[in-house]
């Protein structure tokens, strides 16, 4: 056999997925069984133990949901995958499976307000404590670090503002520090960016978007690279005997694999938080066409900016992929593909005008969510980061007057017309519907 | 010859029956047992623990030395190492001596001189690497766990 090294769009259809060896079904199949029957006592014991590979119970792995995962690993170009029931429960694992009670851990400020109330209320509850930082700040990020911090998280393209993570500076001061970096990639997608290939070690990401594409479906993945070296006093969780396991120390025994093991055979066991077979499933017809979708995401968001940069109602447009950006040279480089079709806009008169601009659209579904196949609009200053302080909200890039996009696969003229008429009516007071 | 694509190691897998693991061991939270265990219970191998403070591991007959292996089955097709690299050159000479085909050093067993003799000396070598991954990778048993095999094909049997 060869070792051909296959292409982006191959993988995003075939890795993951060879025919099922038993009836020879070409589309995935849907394994929806609670659990699997041991071919002996002794399998079923060595199961158990972590020493063979197999299904035991769908909280712990599936046929469906693994061929998803190895697909992710895959595309995003790590060492294997673990799925969870939403983005935020992925990263929820990935804090559980590095650090604990009084450890510590850096987050970048420029991250969705959902993340920000995860770390700062349920994490400090749990007595792990959060410094937000501005990332491009690497005096602010040296004073925040502490012998307990255990990870950097960012976000490759930051909701909502659009600032791009400088990774490979990133990742070496978080390697420097002897802590790994986490990369939330939901905006770009790997066809926009791997992070993995400029130095993250861990990449998670709610696959209810682009991966998705279709908005029918919330999930979340964690991908690893394998790189980082554990087996340090400062992550006892992977390096110390492991209580849940008979005293097995992950790190000695599983090598590169010690955190995806431990993140599936002890976080995932006991949070619950697992994907489930159909769910997967429809993940797996989604990320087939990633490479179109994102295509058509990246020129369609490209059109709406620069038409709304030109329009004479708009103050401010903060599109990444735009040379008006200030992180435009960042995602140049991180992305050059493209910087997904997430971003923001200021409408002229401030709050008023941009719930009537809402009020007004006729085919831009207002919602909150993003990364689907339709249009979708939201102003997150009275949703999506509600819950932040109004000095948390402007650090994140939220002013009153943010208008968030996230732009679908629809004729780019048909999104472009239903702007101009929401303008207008937004201009004239007269944005309420019949 | 230093293998180092998953071809090679697959084809390697493939024309190996029987496997002699140096430093296996009893004790269930040892790396060596693990692989032995998963390595026994597959059914695709023969392995055998090379260990003379050992009379068997799991109702498999333990060796004192791979000459002694070599007495009773022949030469094995992989000699898998599970030993402090310090001390991996012997295990290179005894592997020479008694004709194996293959020298496996497990995850960081790295020792520069032990790899170069059992390059010159015509045995296939492979290098930091897990055989119990490297198994697991050619018969589905690492996409059941969501890690990535690298496998891509519409072919409906099995690698292997």
């Amino acid at each position: 056999m060869n070792d051909r090294t296959f292409g982006f769009a191959t993988r995003a259809i075939h890795a993951g997925t060879p025919p099922d060896p038993v009836t020879g079904s070409r589309a995935a199949p849907i394994y929806q069984s609670s659990a699997f029957v041991f071919g002996s006592t002794e399998e079923a014991a060595e199961l158990f133990a972590l020493r063979g590979y197999g299904h035991i119970y769908s909280r712990i792995s599936n046929p469906t949901v693994a061929s998803f995962e190895e697909r992710m690993a895959s595309l995003e170009g790590g060492l294997g995958a673990v799925a969870f029931s939403s983005g935020l429960a992925a990263q929820l694992a990935v804090v559980l499976a590095l650090a604990r009670n009084g450890d510590h851990i850096l987050c970048s400020q420029n991250v969705y307000g959902g993340t920000v109330t995860q770390f700062s209320i349920t994490l400090e509850r749990m007595g792990i404590a959060v410094t937000f930082v501005p990332s491009s700040d690497a005096n602010a990020m040296r004073a925040a670090l502490r012998p307990e911090t255990k990870l950097l998280f960012v976000e490759t393209i930051g909701n909502p503002a659009g600032s791009i993570a400088d990774l490979d500076t990133l990742a070496e001061f978080a390697h420097q520090n002897g802590f790994p970096l986490v990369v939330d990639n939901t905006f770009a997608s790997p066809y926009c960016c791997r992070p993995i290939e400029f130095g993250a070690d861990i990449v998670v990401a709610s696959a209810t978007k682009f991966i998705c594409g279709h908005g029918t479906t919330v999930g979340g993945v964690v991908v690893d690279a394998g790189r980082f070296d554990y087996g340090t006093a400062r992550f006892p969780l992977l390096s110390e005997p492991s209580r849940g396991y008979h005293g097995k120390v992950f790190t000695e025994t599983f090598g590169e694999y010690a955190f995806l093991m431990r993140l599936r055979a002890e976080i995932l066991r006991d949070v619950g938080a697992q994907l489930g077979a159909h769910d997967a499933w429809l993940l797996l017809q989604g990320l087939e066409t990633l490479p179109l979708r994102m295509e058509r995401h990246v020129a369609n968001a490209r059109a709406v900016g620069q038409h709304l940069e030109a329009h004479p109602d708009v103050e401010w447009v903060r599109h990444p992929g735009l040379p008006s950006h200030p992180d435009a040279a960042l995602a140049a480089r991180y992305l050059p593909r493209g910087a997904g079709s997430v971003f923001t806009f200021g409408i002229r008169g401030g709050r008023d005008a941009g719930r009537r601009f809402i009020d007004a659209l006729e085919l831009w579904s207002h919602l909150a969510n993003v990364g689907d196949a339709k249009s979708l609009v939201i102003h997150p200053a009275s949703t999506t980061h509600s819950q932040l302080s109004d000095e948390e909200m402007l650090a994140a890039g939220v002013a009153p007057e943010t208008i968030r996009l996230s732009v679908g696969l629809e004729d780019r003229e048909d999104l472009i017309w239903d702007i101009d008429q929401a303008l207008v009516r937004a201009r004239s007071g007269n944005g309420v519907r019949r | 010859m230093i293998l180092t694509q998953p071809g090679e190691i697959r084809e390697l897998l493939a024309r190996s029956k029987t496997i002699a693991m140096v430093g296996a061991s009893r004790d269930p939270l040892r790396p060596s047992y693990t692989v032995f265990s998963f390595v026994r219970t597959g059914g695709l191998f023969s392995i055998a623990p090379i260990n003379p403070k050992l009379e068997e591991i799991d109702g498999i007959r333990a060796y004192p030395s791979l000459a002694e292996y070599a007495r009773a089955n022949g030469a094995p097709d992989i000699v898998d190492v599970f030993r402090n690299p310090a001390s991996v050159l012997p295990v290179v000479d005894e592997s020479i001596a008694v004709g194996a085909k293959a020298i496996w050093f497990q995850y960081g067993v790295i020792n520069d001189e032990a790899i170069a003799r059992a390059d010159a000396a015509g045995l296939d070598v492979v290098v930091d690497r897990c055989i119990k991954v490297e198994i697991a990778r050619s018969n589905g048993g690492l996409a059941t766990a969501g890690l990535n095999s690298g496998i891509i094909t519409s072919r409906r049997a099995g690698v292997r």
